[in-house]
């Protein structure tokens, strides 16, 4: 094998390694994350011990104390066999599927404690069964090492080859059952491959950070894309940039023993919180300015509506108004109508005449008439096609006036034959004309 | 006859021969296992048994930085750190479940994974000398408590664990009864107890609150792991049995009370830790529910088709 030529120092199997496990468990991830089954990868995860422990018992009997093939492939019947478990419980009781998980998750762990312990004179290195549970890096032999680049390999071609059905599946598995994909044999093969990915990484990140492993590069990932073949990239990407930094901190901090997963978790952790913060669509910063955005539009919609209507009955639109009336005619109170005002004048949206009397701009015309267009298009809409009386309208139209968006209003102006009027007969301005 | 005789009583009483420390074992078991199986039957009853889980590994940083402030591993200030941090971790899934896209399950994995590893890298880094290690974080060693400091009560020499473990068992048991009410209308119909004029959330927090002590209390017995089997297969075992509350609450304590006198057979015949113990012979007595359970069981199902195949069987029936 290539490995053994290249003669590769502890720190480079770990990278390696690393980096091969952060790129499958990005890949698997996708699909948990996006299938909703988040806490089935954690409840594999810890399932599969008794299979662990009896893969080391199997390999030991055998004069082979860790064949990690002979420990892979035990590990995964029996994660494959507690999912099964799993299925049955939900199918013949009434307990629903967390029950069913927290029970099976739990109960196999329970037992392969119990095997580990009380079939400790079958095993030749019960040592290397630690690293199972806690995760070590520095256990990871040259035959682990090949192992584990066989099997990502196998692994990460097999998802790519069979990318589409699994997809259609996660999302739509009736879509995909009529559309003659056999899903219950997809779904098989994804499940056996979920478990072989976690069975595989077990040894590097330990039982319970495994699942930070498939679910926060991916959860990272969702937050960034809406296409599902992004996401995977993306998902990949994190996963080995978690893998290699985490195992690369651990390595070099050697005052302390810090944990490989522990490493690997964190770093994954951060990279989701800072995305949580900062992504360009989905993120918390962002929806926050989008909001302040939306609101700020809507506040000035709204004056400018009300000046509108005040200067509507004079048949000039650009004549002039005093703030007396602005204040009246939104009830408002004096300093507030001012402050409202005053931003108005930055937009220069409105223009003062003297000290009382305004008058909008040719810009805020247009988008005081866009908005009382789109109420009263709406409003005629919901009379003649949607069947409302006309004094039913008005509230609903206050809420879409802000969110319709030139196309629409074109498709609207088409449906209700170019209209001039509301159903109140007020006539519908034409922001384009003036 | 009597050598049958003599063999079941030396097999009986194997866990208990010697000093004081089987019973111990069983009591501090039990007094672990039963708040367990009754908050159990609430978070089952709320489909939330994986918050159980999210719970007992977040309680680890709160009790890893509680331990590096005093020091002690006995101190009650364990129990407010664990408590705190098993509070931050159903507050963070809200928030990330509700803040971003990411669904609820996603986010109960990501939250207590992180502060799960953060409890790790923090052992790792400053307590790699003391009693806080990470076999005992997986699986717990109930066998430590004799080492403790012990209290002379009634004669005997109880060590310090077992005695605030009860503690903590009776107030738990006692928030149950007094708010029985309330848990049991809020987990079966939200709405309504907001429309007598209790937040639900309330009752939420509180449960959260209670359970993150118990879960805490457990940890040192049974790690981080098992305390899930504490909390969920009774409840399970016992949901498959009855359709009441009551009944279910009695069932599921019987069952910890079982399951934790078992586990001492099991723990002296085949040298396994008491924690995982429990759990086999919990696991053993929900198979037990699963095949016999008055209401779920598959057996009397079975029996039933059985019997109604025979007698409609007259040949295909056409539709």
């Amino acid at each position: 094998m290539i490995i053994d030529t290249l003669a590769l120092t502890l720190i480079h199997k770990a990278l390696l390694a690393s980096a091969l496990l952060g790129l499958m468990c990005g890949v698997l991830g996708t699909f948990v994350v996006v299938r909703r089954i988040s806490l089935v990868g954690d409840a594999i995860s810890h399932a599969v011990l008794p299979g662990v422990v009896l893969g080391f018992v199997i390999s030991s009997q055998l004069g082979d104390p860790r064949n990690p093939w002979i420990i892979f492939g035990s590990a995964t019947i029996v994660g494959l066999i507690s999912m099964i478990v799993v299925r049955q419980i939900i199918a013949t009781t009434r307990l629903k599927a967390d029950a069913a998980l927290g029970i099976v998750l739990s109960g196999f762990f329970g037992i392969g404690l119990f095997m580990k312990r009380s079939m400790l004179d079958l095993m030749d290195s019960a040592g290397g069964l630690d690293s199972f549970l806690f995760g070590n890096m520095a256990t990871i032999s040259e035959t682990d090492l090949q192992a584990v680049v066989i099997v990502g390999v196998v692994l990460t071609t097999l998802v790519l080859l069979l990318m589409r059905p699994f997809i259609l599946v996660s999302f739509d598995s009736l879509f995909a059952e009529t559309l003659g994909y056999p899903v219950k044999l997809l779904n098989l093969v994804f499940y056996t491959l979920l478990t072989i990915t976690i069975v595989v990484s077990l040894q590097a990140v330990g039982v319970v950070l495994v699942s930070a492993m498939l679910i926060i590069p991916a959860a990272t990932a969702y937050l960034l894309t809406d296409r599902k073949i992004h996401m995977m990239l993306l998902s990949m990407f994190f996963g080995a940039g978690a893998g290699v930094s985490g195992s690369f901190i651990s390595a070099s901090v050697s005052s302390a023993n810090i944990a490989n997963g522990a490493a690997m978790t964190l770093v994954a952790a951060s990279f989701f919180f800072i995305t949580c913060l900062l992504a360009p669509r989905h993120g918390i910063v962002a929806k926050w300015l989008k909001s302040k955005r939306q609101r700020h539009k809507v506040t000035t919609e709204n004056a400018l509506k009300a000046i509108y209507k005040l200067v509507e009955p004079t048949g000039d639109p650009r004549s002039a108004i005093t703030i007396n009336d602005y204040q009246t005619e939104r009830r408002l109170e004096t300093a507030e109508a001012k402050l409202q005002l005053k931003a108005l004048k930055q937009q220069q949206h409105i223009e003062y005449l003297d000290k009382q009397q305004l008058t909008l701009t040719p810009d805020g015309l247009k988008v005081a008439q866009t908005v009382v267009r789109n109420h009263r298009l709406w409003e005629l809409y919901l009379t003649s096609q949607a069947n409302y009386q006309a004094d039913h309208v008005h509230d609903d139209a206050e809420l879409i006036e802000h969110l319709l968006d030139e196309e629409t209003v074109r498709q609207l102006e088409a449906e209700l034959n170019f209209p001039t009027t509301d159903p109140h007969g007020m006539p519908i301005p034409r922001p384009e004309a003036s | 006859m009597d050598t049958v005789l003599l063999q079941l009583d030396a097999f009986l009483s194997r866990p208990f021969q010697g000093d004081d420390s089987g019973l111990w074992y069983v009591l501090m078991a039990f007094s672990v296992a039963l708040p367990c199986s009754l908050l159990g039957c609430f978070l089952l009853l709320r489909r939330m048994a994986l918050v159980g889980d999210a719970i007992s590994h977040s309680v680890l940083p709160g009790i890893v930085i509680a331990y590096l402030i005093v020091k002690d591993l006995s101190s009650p200030w364990l129990l407010f750190g664990a408590g705190a941090t098993g509070m931050l971790v159903t507050v963070l899934i809200e928030m990330i479940h509700s803040k971003t896209r990411v669904k609820q399950d996603a986010a109960i994995g990501i939250s207590f994974t992180t502060l799960f590893a953060l409890g790790i890298l923090l052992v790792s880094l400053f307590t790699r000398n003391d009693h806080i290690d990470a076999d005992c974080i997986i699986s717990g060693e109930l066998t430590h408590i004799i080492y403790y400091e012990a209290l002379e009560l009634f004669g005997k020499e109880v060590p310090m664990p077992l005695i605030t473990s009860t503690i903590v068992a009776i107030g738990a048991i006692g928030a149950i009864i007094v708010f029985y009410r309330l848990l049991m209308l809020s987990s079966f119909d939200a709405g309504l107890t907001a429309s007598f004029g209790i937040n639900p959330k309330v009752v939420h927090y509180l449960l959260m609150a209670v359970l993150s002590l118990v879960v805490v209390t457990s940890f040192r017995a049974v790690g981080a792991i098992l305390v899930i089997a504490l909390l969920i297969i009774p409840a399970a075992s016992a949901y498959l049995c009855t359709h009441r509350l009551k009944t279910m609450l009695l069932l599921s304590g019987i069952h910890s009370a079982i399951s934790s006198l078992a586990a001492m057979y099991i723990y002296v015949n085949f040298e396994c830790s008491i924690a995982s113990a429990m759990v086999v012979a919990g696991l053993l007595l929900f198979i037990v529910a699963w095949l016999f359970g008055p209401v779920d069981g598959l057996v009397w199902k079975w029996k039933r088709r059985y019997f109604r195949s025979e007698s409609y069987d007259y040949g295909e029936v056409d539709h």
